[in-house]
Order: C-alpha cells, then structure tokens, then sequence
C-alpha cells in the first residue's frame, strides 16, 4: 500500500514536471498533454502496471512523453518501416482527440492503404530472422528468397494467426519457388537446413526462433553455461530426420531450378526402421541412441511420439509443429520478438536465450504478453496494438537525473524509463528515403522492387559460411554506412534536384525558403527547425546564390539553381544527422 | 527566390566566419588531411603492429601445425621438416622455409566449440555474456596504440575479408573498419568542393551537437565520433594503402592471386602506414566432410603462399621485428575422424601460432598426447596469447579499462605471458 501511494505521487509529479517543460517549450515541440490513457485495453492497463512495478522496484522515474511528432515517426518506422511523409505528420500532430494515438495505431494496422507496407516491412523482419540476410543469395542455392517472402507476405497483408505460420513454417512440404508446381513458399525456412549436417541447423533454428531455446551449443558437447543436454537436442532432431529438400534441375542441365521439400521414410542409423533411432557422441566417445523426444518437458505427451521412421505411421515433423505450439516457450518468445522490436530491448538478452538458465527482467510481464497472445488466436497486430499503445513506448528517449543509469549499454536489465535510442535498420533506411523522396511512385512491380532493394542491402551483409550460418551487417554506424550516408548512389537520388524529384518540386513550388527548410526537417526528423538551425539553413540559401554570382558575373544570379542548390546542401545535412538516422 | 533576400553587407567571407565558428570539428579535419596531402612522403611509421590471420570456422591444427602420423587420429598428412626446430605439414612446404620467425603453441586449451562464441572468445579474451559487450583484441590494441600515431587518417583497426568482433563497451569509434580484399572503397568520391562540402558539414554539425545535447544515449555521440573519422579518411593520401593492386605482379603472384593472399599484402601496406592491427579472414575451415582433400586442394595450398609471403616480405623490410603475427581460428577440430572424413568442432587441445615483434621463432611450445586429444603441459588460452602479444608491442599488462557500468577489467583478462616466447 505504501509503495502504491508512493507511485502515484511519483506519476503525479513526473506529470506535473512535463506540463512545467511543455509550458516552457511553446510552439512546434508540441508534447502530449493528455493524461495516460490505456485507451480501455486491458492489456495495455495490464503493461504499464507492470512496467511500473519494476520503476517502483528501482526507485526510478521515467522521462516525459515523447513529442507528438517523435512518438508518430517512431510508430511509423516500427509498423511499417520507414518514416512518415509531412502529410502524415501534420495530420497526426493536428488531432486533438484523446484517442489521437490509437487512431494512428489502428490506422496503420487495419486501413487499406498500410496493407502493403505493413506486410512489406514485416516480411522483411521474418525473411531476416528465418533465412538471414543472405539466405537465398548463396550459389546454387536451395532457398528461393522471393518464394520465401511470397509465403510471409500473403501471410501478413491477411494477418494470418501466428500458431498457423509456426504450424506452416515447422511442417510444410512442397517447392520452393514462386510459379513452380506445388510451390509452397514456407518450405524455404528449411530448404537450406535439412540436408547438411544431419539436419543439425535445422534443429538449432526451430528451437531458437520459434521457442527461444539455444540447443545448438549442446551438439557437441554438454556446455556448462546452459542446462539443455546434448541428449535434448539429438532427441529434437530426430523429429527432422525424415526430411530431405530434393534438388530440382532446369531439364537437361545441371543449373538448379529450385527445391522440394519432402518427408519421406527415415530408416534410422541402427538396424529397424520400426525403431528408427539416431546416434550421437558423448564427451567420453560413447555412442548413445535417441528417439523423438519434445524438449518441453511441461508439455502433454512430450514423450509419447513413435519411434517408428515410416511417415505413414509418424509423421515427424507434424508431431513436432503440434508440440512446438502446445508450449508456452512458444508464447513467451513470439511476446519477446515483438516487444524487443518496439524497444530495442527484449526481456532477455539475446531475445532468443530464454530458459532457467537467463532470466527475464519482467518475468510476470513475459508470462502475461504470452498468455494473451494465445488467448487472442495468436493475432499479431493485437500484440503490435498493446505494445505500441504503453506509456513505456510513449516516452522520450531523453534521460533524467531520475533515471540515467536505466541505460542497458551499462550492462544493465533494461527498465523501460525511457525510450532507448537505437539505429534504423538499414530497409527502414531504403524505404523512408524512398517515401521521403516520392522515388516511391515510379517503382515498378513488387518483385523488381525487392530485387533493387536486396541488390542494394547486399554491400552490407558479410556472411561467415560457417554451419551456423552466421552473419553480419556493416550497416551498424561505422564508416562505410557513413560513407555511403556521404557519398551513395541512395543518398546521390534522394538529393537530386531534376524536375518532378522531391526536392525538384519543393524548389519549384510556391513556399517561401523558410517553410521549405521546415518541410524538409519535418520530411526528415518529424519536428521543425530551431532557430540556430533555420538560419544557418538561410545561409546555405545564400552561399548558393553567391556561387551563381561567382560564375558570372554579367548574367542575373539564376535563383531557381541557387534555390535547389540549397536545398540540397540542406537535405544532406538533415539526412546525414544522427536524429535522422536514430530512432529516438 | 528572389536576390533581395540576401542581407546586405553579407559577404562570402563573413559567411565563412560564421560557419567556421559553428563547425569547429570539421575545419581541423580537413586542414589535417590537405596539410599532410604536401608531405606524404615524409611519413614514416611510428610504432608497432599486429597482424591477426583469422581462420574463420575452425582450422584443424592436427593437420596443419600438429601432426600424429601412424596414429588412429593421424589422417593422411605426414609431417615435414622446417627452417626452425618444429615439424609441420606436408602441405605447408613455403612456411616451412618461414618457422624459424613463427612459434607454434600446440597446448591450447579452450572450452568454447560453437562458431559464436568461439569467434567471441578467441578475438575478446572473454566469454559472452549478456551484460556486457567487451573489445575485441583488435579494438583493445587501436585504443592502446593511437596516441603514438597523431598521423595516422586511416581507422587504426581495419579487418579485411570478415566483420571481426567489434569494440564492446570502448564505443563505436574504435569498431573495425571492414574492407575487401580488393582495396576498393564504396562511396569515397564527393564530387564537390571542400568549401561546399564543409558549409554542408557545418549545418549537419548543428544538428548533430543539438541533439547530442539532448541526452539521448551514448549512440548519438558514436554517430558524431565516426562522422569525424570518415571526413578525415576521405581526404586522406593514406587511403593508397589500401589499393593492393598497385603493387608489381610479382609481389601479387608471391602472396598468391586470391581473396587471402591480397589480404596478407595490403596488411603489409596497412602496417607500412601505421595502422596499428589489422586482421585478415581466411574462411572455409569448418570441414565436417571430405577434410583432407579439401585442405590438400584448396586451403593449405592458399594459407601457405600467403602467410610465408607476409613473414617473408616484413623481414625483408625490417618490419618483423615490430610486427606481431597471430595465426588463430575460434577452435580446433577432433582428432577423432567422423564417417564423413570430416572432423569436428574441438576446443580442448589444439594449436595457435605467433611470430614477430621480438617473439621466439622456430620452436613449439607445449604438447598433446600421442593422438592429439589432450595437452600434456601447461595449457594455454586466448588471454595467453594476446598477453604475450601485449607485451611484443610494449603494451603494460597492468592496462586497466573500465566498462561503462564501472567494471574494472584487465587487459588480455589477465591472460599469463608465455614465457618460451621471450626467453
């Protein structure tokens, strides 16, 4: 009870001190004013409860709200992945009403008009986590990317429930690429896996990505970091070992036209395959046998599969997808995914660590976000709805003195006193400068516009070719992300100046130059200029102007070039800032 | 836009004054890199280097630096004689004639055998762990080494081939600059004049500062820091270190025609600049199946030209002895051959090689049992190896960092000298 008072004394105050600064910063920076609201959804009630909790727990509080314009670019770049246009902006920051955010969150999830960037930008998130960044770009490869996300996006335009992709995802059978007969796109998360390596990475990445269990460690040996035994994992993978991903040749050569997914009769590496068992090594070098045994332990007939190999008496796989979706490991990792997507931050670290081994830091608040996913029929935009609508996700990104050591680079569980400033990923960079620069309306179909973005994302990824298939990306804030923010053909277009291009039209349109320097912070940061930055702004207009003097002398100055000019200099500067390129 | 908006009286000049008032970071800058553009040839090194060779997936050292003929775990390898006292393989007839500058430690002992965590261990000293990102050797010796190296333009920790592991909680500014062995730069061209390109500095100079102020988090300055390096590197002469391709076709016919071997050479051109670590990727080790064909076939024949090169080519220039050479992978492999002719992940007894900067040449350090699966002396570990490393290029062990949570932490992770090295 004492604590209970304590807080909302603390919440009053906190809220008593952001009225004081958004009295004393009138104008443009327009900060909600509004009192929290869980807009009547009692998970969103339920979040900040908790979240608040572990504030009390560490006498902490949390920062102001975010500004109207960071909280709508923030939304717009972790829904559907780029930032919002100026029109975007406006219309939302223009909106008085109390349910102003919500209207946007459900604006971006269910109107027509997001349908294709939402699943876009989602399509990009699940390809990257299921198949990597260079999944499918291998030579002679067996994962089709564009079959891969042909599967995902149909799945997310129709907001398919998440237990059915699992379910897909986990058991599907047929070929990989888009045309070919009994194409099934979710076959390619496994193409690449099943073959090699008895099917070691297939087991690691179903347990990894869909449960949150790390197992491969335990392959070779018993790791004393994680309780999970290499007889776990054998066990898992026996569940893989009926299945093969065949090739599929262009008919009279050897090229490779694609693959086909298939379950067929395991015989098992002893001697029957009615017990169709495999061997795995111990430290010692002792041999030891394993069946198909689910790593859950809590759920219901976790050890009750058949041990026969033939398909026509155990499907091995559809046992596996069935047990996979009846553990809570299930739920708790989808909550997880999700909720480091929205903050940077998941509730462990990494995200897909989960276990006795690693605890949560908002252990009831994982349970709780899992349970009711489950209890929704597994809709994911509900879940983006509840995280998104939190007052943690509503707060700036600036530190207090009340809450400054809540920052996880110090090693520290994260709090969420405030919102934890972290870089774009390097598609929500294509796409908000693809939006941003109009460049969006001149592309062509949907799977040129993939090909052009993967081609361009590709000088980014190094992969290690290792059995892991691990990789990284360049686009992490070192130079040559700053050198291609300087100097790229990307950033070259979004400047260009050629009549009907974005700065092409904002220089022939009738704004004075000081609303053009506006629109083109709002276009970028979502925020006006300060002063200090409007006129050095005004003085890029000049020096340009200068130039066109310079060049010669006897003709008039030509102030459309110098116009342009300037605005270039202006939307280099603004696109090139750490603001723009942060998610704050 | 009409002239009349122009402010009287403002003059190209008093423009200048202005920004240059609001940019201070980018004047300095630039004035460095022309300034040094007039005398490049005056540059002379400054310190000592290292060199990492990393053998990305896990190189089998029994086969390589290590061998046990006649043995159940032998493999098909034998073992041939060097210029130093140790024996190597077969396959490695060109380093043989280089062993004398190499030591092997072959009592490696670790406990990480999984890609990740291997990679983390063998470059950082330290095992992962959730709540903490720590340097990375590469970074460690860049942030230790820099201010003996005011000249230097270029990324003191540049990784060719590979991303390396990055620099933890020493901050974005020491992170490893990745590049292709093919020397070529992305996006270096402007194609602007300074003084525009610093009126444009100077404006994103003020958005940059106005939200750093803003107590946003550590990423925003990292943003400013690399901002700065990349506008240093852009107008830098230094950059021709890069351009490996320069070099006489001899000398890229001795290091070998290949990803690797222009690696090894523009490491060489790298540390003739000053870039004080450098690490150069050779994958493709991870060989679970048909293990002795491909390493006879493909990279042993690869590893061979260019590592003897590098050794060969930094004596010839008097630069071995103030350059160390770590040749390393995140583990071994089992000794054990699997049904696939393949061997597997191994991390409890295997072998490392050094050389350079002072270090002992031509011995072995340490032993394993007859068929490889254990070490028989005193074992030796990742923290080992860059301690003896710290001490080659002068670095004290007793070098503390703080982390940002106010962690103490040792160099090396108090890794012990190998005493054989500097006897």
């Amino acid at each position: 009870m004492q604590l209970t008072s304590w807080t909302r004394q603390a919440i009053a105050s906190c809220l008593a001190l952001s009225v004081v600064i958004t009295v004393t910063q009138v104008g443009a920076q327009s900060r909600s004013r509004k009192k929290l609201s869980d807009y009547g959804i009692p998970q969103v009630k339920t979040v900040n409860t908790q979240v608040r909790k572990t504030w009390i727990a560490y006498q902490m509080l949390p920062s102001q709200a975010a500004t109207d314009g960071e909280w709508c670019r923030r939304l717009f770049l972790d829904v559907i992945g780029r930032v919002p246009s100026v029109i975007e902006l406006d219309e939302f920051t223009k909106d008085r009403s109390v349910d102003q955010k919500a209207k946007l969150v459900a604006k971006l999830l269910y109107d027509d008009k997001y349908t294709e960037e939402y699943a876009r930008n989602w399509t990009t998130i699940w390809t990257n986590v299921l198949i990597g960044r260079s999944g499918g770009t291998e030579r002679r490869s067996l994962t089709s990317r564009e079959g891969m996300q042909k599967y995902l996006r149909d799945c997310l335009a129709r907001n398919k429930p998440y237990d059915e992709m699992v379910s897909e995802l986990v058991s599907a059978t047929g070929t990989n690429t888009p045309g070919s007969e009994r194409f099934n796109g979710a076959v390619n998360f496994l193409t690449m896996k099943v073959n090699e390596e008895k099917g070691t990475q297939a087991t690691a990445d179903i347990a990894k990505i869909f449960m949150g269990l790390q197992v491969q460690c335990t392959q070779c040996h018993n790791h004393p970091f994680n309780e999970w035994k290499q007889q776990k994992f054998w066990e898992f993978n026996s569940f893989l070992r009926q299945t093969r991903a065949l090739r599929r040749f262009v008919p009279g050569t050897r090229e490779i036209a694609g693959s086909d997914l298939v379950d067929q009769d395991f015989p098992g590496e002893g001697t029957s395959p009615q017990e169709a068992e495999v061997y795995y090594e111990l430290r010692n070098g002792l041999l030891k046998a394993a069946y198909p045994v689910f790593v859950d332990e809590d759920v219901e007939g976790y050890a009750t599969i058949g041990r026969s190999g033939f398909v026509s008496d155990v499907n091995r796989r559809e046992q596996l997808a069935k047990l996979v979706l009846a553990s809570k490991y299930t739920d708790m990792m989808i909550a997880n995914r999700y909720w480091a997507h929205f903050f940077g931050y998941g509730f462990t670290k990494p995200i897909d660590d989960m276990g006795p081994h690693n605890p949560p830091s908002h252990p009831e608040l994982l349970t709780y976000l899992g349970e009711q996913i489950r209890d929704h029929s597994y809709n994911l935009k509900e879940l983006v709805r509840w995280i998104t609508l939190s007052e943690a996700y509503s707060l700036s990104s600036r530190s207090t003195k009340a809450n400054e050591k809540d920052d996880p680079l110090l090693g520290e569980t994260p709090k969420f006193t405030h919102f934890y400033l972290r870089q774009m990923r390097a598609e929500e960079l294509y796409e908000s400068l693809l939006v941003a620069t109009k460049a969006a309306e001149t592309r062509g179909s949907y799977e040129d516009q993939e090909r052009t973005k993967t081609q361009w994302l590709s000088q980014f990824v190094m992969a290690f070719g290792n059995d892991e298939g691990g990789e990284q990306t360049t686009f992490n804030g070192t130079i040559p992300q700053a050198l291609m923010m300087f100097n790229g053909e990307l950033i070259r277009n979004a400047t260009d100046i050629k009549p009907g291009s974005f700065l092409g039209e904002i220089a022939r349109s009738n704004m004075k130059q000081s609303q053009q320097i506006d629109y083109l912070f709002k276009a970028a940061l979502a925020r006006k200029p300060s002063s200090d930055e409007r006129s050095i702004a005004m003085k890029l207009f000049i020096a340009r102007a200068t130039d066109q003097v310079g060049k010669d002398r006897k003709k008039r100055v030509d102030a459309g070039a110098a116009n342009a000019g300037a605005l270039q200099d202006i939307w280099w500067a603004v696109l090139n800032s750490n603001e723009f390129i942060m998610n704050h | 836009m009409k002239s009349s908006t122009v402010p009287r009286g403002m003059t190209r000049r008093h423009f200048m004054s202005h920004m240059a008032g609001a940019t201070a970071m980018t004047v300095p800058a630039l004035t460095l890199g022309h300034s040094l553009r007039s005398h490049a040839q005056e540059l002379k090194r400054n310190g000592k280097s290292a060199i990492m060779l990393w053998m990305s997936g896990g190189p089998p050292s029994i086969d390589i630096w290590d061998l046990k003929p006649g043995t159940i775990t032998g493999g098909e390898f034998r073992p041939i004689a060097t210029s130093g006292d140790e024996q190597i393989s077969e396959h490695m007839p060109m380093m043989a004639k280089q062993m004398h500058n190499a030591t092997i430690i072959r009592s490696m002992s670790t406990r990480e055998a999984d890609h990740g965590r291997g990679s983390y261990y063998m470059r950082t000293g330290y095992v992962p762990n959730p709540n903490v990102e720590h340097p990375s050797y590469g970074a460690v010796i860049a942030h230790q080494t820099i201010d003996q190296r005011p000249q230097l333009e270029i990324p003191p920790f540049v990784t060719v081939g590979g991303g390396s592991t990055g620099p933890g909680f020493l901050g974005m500014a020491w992170a490893p600059f990745a590049v292709n062995s093919n020397g070529q730069i992305r996006n270096l061209q402007m194609g602007m004049d300074d003084r525009r390109l610093m009126q444009r500095m100077a404006a994103l100079d003020l958005v940059e500062k106005g939200f750093i102020k803003e107590k946003r988090g550590q990423a925003a300055e990292d943003h400013q820091k690399i901002l700065r390096k990349t506008l240093a590197l852009m107008t830098s002469e230094q950059m021709k270190s890069f351009r490996v391709n320069e070099e006489p076709a001899e000398v890229l016919e001795r290091y070998g025609d290949n990803n690797f071997g222009k690696g090894c050479l523009m490491a060489r051109r790298l540390v003739e600049t000053g870039v004080p670590f450098i690490e150069v990727n050779l994958g493709g080790w991870d060989l679970h199946n048909d293990i002795f064909n491909t390493l006879s076939t493909q990279r042993l024949p690869v590893l061979d030209r260019a590592m003897s090169a590098l050794f060969e080519d930094l004596e010839q220039r008097g630069l071995l002895e103030d350059t160390a050479i770590m040749w390393m992978g995140e583990f071994g492999r089992t000794p054990r051959i699997n049904g696939n002719t393949g061997r597997d992940h191994w991390a409890r007894a295997w072998s490392v090689v050094v050389g350079g900067a002072g270090m002992n040449g031509g011995i072995a350090v340490g032993k394993t049992n007859s068929e490889g699966t254990q070490v028989e002396t005193e074992p030796y570990t990742s923290q080992d190896i860059m301690a003896s490393v710290c001490k080659s290029l002068g670095i004290s062990l007793e070098t503390t960092f703080t982390s940002r949570s106010g962690r103490p932490m040792k160099i090396a992770n108090s890794g012990k000298v190998i005493k054989e090295l500097f006897v």
